[in-house]
């Protein structure tokens, strides 16, 4: 059998197919807005969609922000060019549910109670602290703008299969995405979630029965993948056969699921759940995501078996599609994972500009702002945020975004202690700093150490070598000077932050078990913010 | 929370500790329709953590009544 090179050509059907379904997403982006009609122009309205998806939304949005554009294209490339240590992700997916199910209810409630919006929103509150609550957003917006990036990379690399060079599409479909979410807010990717995933759900299990069809069976596209990978040079495997591997793998699946939930988007998407029982609901059935995660890994071994060939490990999906399905399903895939940017980048947009606009503004600029000021900065930094990727990815070589990205899952892991922990116990402000400070150092020069090419770190320490992923060892340090420094903090009397929430907070009551009323008690739950907030 | 009230969150430790020692799985075989173990095993695990976390929802439910 001889390799397959997948023309780019544009196939009729394929593109007309794609368009369509592009365009009816669009118009349900605009019509987004009368969704559950109120007045967008406040935060809570804009930023959070009212905080009244139910159980079958949060779902679907959940999944659409969680399961991105790149995924699909990122992970199945993993597998295509190294084998197991790809498959990562689908323990690390598995791995995320029960820590949701244990922590966002909790995170929800205090959320709900105080009018909090974001992460440092949270991290203000319960430390008193200013500096540990900007370090969080800061951080959040560091890890959230190369995604949003890499999204419109997934989106290149479909309209690159289908012939389309050039920059004018992508400018195209940012400009759409960009006005749509300005008057929609988080309502939009909301219904388009919905759309996103009937399409995937779709392509995925045509795929999963099809091809193997074609292929000889999953046995033969096992055994295939495994014989090309052996004799790749650095080889490949089927099963992580090193302890080496075997650490790496764990570690990557332990440290990205601890961080997933840390990012913004995340947060943002599951505090606008109506309420906290919602999210544990959806814990128990997102992990049908997770399975479709292992399934789309898998094609990358099915593109490994089909011997295709492409000029990137990122085509080899899009090219697998192009040369097995026929044309006009060929669109129905593209738009699926095209369709599958918009989400993420909107709810990641969102939630970059929720995060500026209450944490750093407002805490820095403009303390007195009224909710409708607050949503008229939120949209418009979201505007410029999508910009600002938009023109990363136009301008700069894309290695420097996957850089970015790699670096922005191993700093965001190093909220976990003030932001995650913060929930259960309270360390001493000062000390989470010094932790968290340290933990972005370590992180950051383990991946600059590497060259950014592998999240893996080979430390040898004392003795020991430990092959793991490099949030780990950051967290580990984090940790350790979190731990030691609040026992210090405390021994030394430094004065600590004040807590702004009770233990009462945290637990939901019968109250919480009907859905939200209409704004005007949301409005009076973000004024009190802020002027908590004003007060110290 | 107190644990001895709510031991049955402890049931969600097990995927934790079935997915993390990757020496419990890392093998061909035994293959199943096939798919090597390390694949398939990790597969299963969706629906049984799934299962774990609505026996955990159920019981918490419960508990709140």
């Amino acid at each position: 059998m001889t390799a397959v090179t997948v023309a780019h050509d544009t196939e009729a059907a394929t593109l007309a197919v794609f368009l369509v379904l592009f365009l009816a997403v669009t118009v349900v982006g605009f019509v987004a807005a009368r969704w559950r009609r109120a007045s967008l122009d406040n935060l809570d309205e804009w930023g959070l969609g009212g905080r009244r998806f139910g159980g079958v939304i949060t779902w679907f949005l959940l999944g659409g922000d969680l399961y991105t554009a790149y995924t699909f294209v990122a992970v199945p490339a993993l597998v295509f060019g190294v084998g197991a240590q790809g498959f990562f992700a689908l323990p690390y997916t598995i791995l995320v549910y029960p820590l949701v199910f244990v922590a966002l209810p909790r995170l929800w409630t205090v959320a709900h109670r105080k009018g909090y919006v974001t992460p440092a929103d949270f991290v203000r509150g319960r430390f008193g602290s200013r500096s540990l609550a900007t370090a969080v957003a800061l951080t959040g917006l560091l890890a959230t703008m190369p995604y949003i990036a890499l999204q419109l990379v997934g989106i290149q690399v479909v309209l690159g299969t289908m012939g389309i060079e050039g920059d004018w599409p992508l400018i195209l479909a940012f400009v759409i995405l960009a006005a749509y979410t300005y008057q929609s807010g988080l309502r939009a990717p909301a219904l388009i979630a919905v759309v996103k995933d009937v399409l995937i759900y779709a392509t995925i299990i045509v795929a999963i029965v099809y091809i193997p069809s074609k292929l000889g069976g999953f046995g033969a596209i096992f055994d295939r993948a495994g014989d090309a990978l052996s004799q790749k040079d650095p080889p490949g495997a089927l099963v992580p056969g090193t302890t080496d591997a075997q650490v790496a793998y764990a570690t990557l699946a332990l440290g990205s699921a601890m961080a997933l939930f840390l990012y913004p988007h995340a947060l943002t998407a599951s505090l606008s759940a109506d309420r906290a029982e919602t999210l544990r609901r959806n814990a128990a059935v997102l992990p049908a995501y997770s399975f479709l995660l292992g399934l789309i890994a898998l094609l990358g071994y099915m593109a490994i078996a089909a011997q295709i060939t492409p000029s990137t490990p990122n085509y080899a999906v899009p090219d697998l599609f192009a040369s097995m399905f026929p044309a006009w399903f060929t669109g129905v895939a593209f738009a699926a994972v095209a369709i599958g940017a918009l989400v993420p980048a909107a709810v990641m947009s969102i939630a970059a500009a929720n995060l500026f606009t209450r944490n750093l503004w407002r805490e820095y600029v403009n303390p007195d702002m009224t909710d409708a000021q607050e949503s008229q900065v939120a949209k418009i930094v979201s505007l410029g945020v999508k910009v600002g990727a938009l023109a990363f990815i136009l301008l700069l070589p894309t290695e420097y975004a996957i850089d970015l990205q790699l670096l922005g899952g191993v700093w965001i892991l190093q909220t976990l202690p003030s932001v995650a922990l913060g929930l259960y116990t309270r360390l001493h402000r000062y000390a989470l700093l010094a932790g968290w400070a340290a933990g972005m150092l370590v992180g950051t020069a383990m991946a600059i150490d590497q060259d950014f090419k592998s999240s893996v770190y080979p430390l040898d320490l004392f003795g020991l070598h430990v092959n793991a992923y490099e949030a780990i060892f950051a967290l580990a340090a984090n940790l350790i000077v979190a731990l030691i420094g609040t026992a210090a903090c405390r021994a030394l009397n430094v004065p600590d932050g004040e807590d702004a929430t009770t233990d009462e907070d945290y637990v939901e009551r019968d109250a919480q078990a009907a859905p939200l009323p209409a704004t005007p008690g949301q409005e009076d739950r973000a004024g009190r913010f802020g002027r908590a907030v004003r007060q110290t | 929370m107190a644990t001895r009230r709510r031991w049955w969150y402890l049931l969600l430790a097990i995927p934790f500790v079935a997915l993390l020692y990757p020496p419990l799985y890392a093998r061909h075989d035994p293959e199943l329709l096939g798919f090597p173990f390390f694949y398939w095993y990790q597969l299963l695990w969706v629906p049984l953590t799934a299962v774990l976390t609505v026996l955990v929802y159920r019981r918490e439910k419960a508990a709140r009544r």
